[in-house]
């Protein structure tokens, strides 16, 4: 049976039939006609969708290298290492460089006045800082809101109200909130340092609408927000001098902070973390050796049971 | 064996003292190693963290 439908297939596959549908894959109409096909659906698809699949991911990036901005360089951050904490002077000229320029603009919401006791300034100072902003707050006695000095657990003050005003003060782009900031972009602190210090006149043949700003690390190029760090700006009380890549290096280092508030805890929290499980580790391993030395190292004989009843 | 004998006779003989031996050698070794690792810490990063820059900030108490 099987035999025979073999027989049978063998048969029609040397058919004439075959013969001529061999020709017909072979012949230059068939090649013409799938070429054309070919070409058409790309032409279609390209229509459609712009480009093909998978070749714009094979080039560098895209269509444009500047579509997704200069990737920034890395920094020899001084919390860069394992070990290494934030330096916390820079810190507090970070803060001071993020009070007096960027919190003109960009606010702070996650970071309260008690999270900077301890860290860059004292409670006294803290308080003081605070003391000198006006809240909302109430309802009182007879349900109105009223305005009080600030206290430690108050977050830091906005620059506008809500996104709509923040919005409408800059020619309707929203400056971001900068309490994760390092965290939210790629290439973190090496970029928003490459970003603050990076602007320049735009290359022949970049045209930058009115009020916007060339930066080759923006992606796409043209930021809204211009240069804001000059040499100079502000004046450090423990009279470091205040070049634009000072300032730009401390600020970047203060927003690391408030995006990881808890990196030195963290880190120091590693080291014995890395040290214990790895202790832990190679005690296992012993234990395991041990465990089974006996066991690898045993022989077994098979001693054939000896017929008794011949 | 000597050590091992006398290991055993004055800390594993007794469950009391075992346990208790346990208890405080865990306490005494997260102390000490928490001690260690920061004596460490902060011998790395030698004048960056707060403290060591607190006392210029700092006014009398």
């Amino acid at each position: 049976m099987l035999n025979h439908w073999c027989q049978v297939r063998f048969a029609s596959t040397s058919s004439a039939s075959s013969n001529a549908f061999q020709a017909a894959l072979q012949s230059r109409a068939t090649l013409a006609s799938l070429s054309l096909f070919t070409a058409g659906s790309i032409a279609w698809y390209t229509h459609l969708y712009g480009t093909l699949p998978f070749i714009g991911e094979v080039h560098a990036s895209g269509s444009h290298l500047s579509d997704e901005g200069l990737h920034p360089a890395a920094y020899p951050w001084s919390h860069k290492g394992l070990f290494d904490t934030f330096d916390h002077a820079s810190l507090r000229r970070g803060y001071q460089v993020y009070r007096e320029v960027c919190a003109a603009c960009h606010s702070l919401d996650r970071i309260a006045w008690r999270n900077l006791v301890g860290v860059s300034h004292t409670a006294d100072e803290a308080r003081a800082m605070a003391e000198e902003v006006e809240y909302e707050d109430g309802p009182n006695g007879e349900g109105e809101m009223f305005q009080r000095p600030g206290k430690l657990a108050d977050y830091m003050p906005r620059a506008y109200p809500n996104e709509e005003a923040a919005r409408a003060g800059n020619a309707g782009a929203l400056p971001p909130d900068l309490s994760l900031i390092v965290k939210a972009r790629h290439g973190g602190a090496d970029y928003i340092f490459s970003l603050l210090t990076g602007y320049i006149d735009p290359p022949a043949g970049v045209e930058i609408r009115d009020g916007m700003n060339y930066n080759p690390y923006f992606p796409g190029g043209a930021i809204s927000m211009a240069r804001v760090l000059f040499d100079g700006l502000v004046e450090y009380e423990d009279g470091t001098p205040a070049t634009t890549s000072q300032m730009a290096k401390d600020v970047v280092t203060f927003l690391n902070w408030a995006a990881e508030p808890e990196h030195d805890e963290r880190k120091k929290i590693g080291i014995k973390a890395v040290i214990l499980f790895s202790t832990l580790t190679l005690i296992s391993l012993y234990v395991k050796r041990f465990k089974w030395a006996p066991i690898k190292t045993r022989k077994i004989f098979y001693n054939p049971p000896v017929d008794k009843h011949h | 064996m000597a050590f091992a004998n006398t290991f055993y006779n004055t800390i594993v003989k007794r469950n009391s003292v075992f346990v208790s031996t346990i208890f405080v050698g865990a306490f005494a070794f997260g102390i000490g190693f928490d001690m260690g690792v920061t004596a460490f810490y902060d011998r790395w990063n030698q004048g960056k963290q707060w403290k060591d820059i607190r006392h210029k900030y700092v006014e009398a108490e």
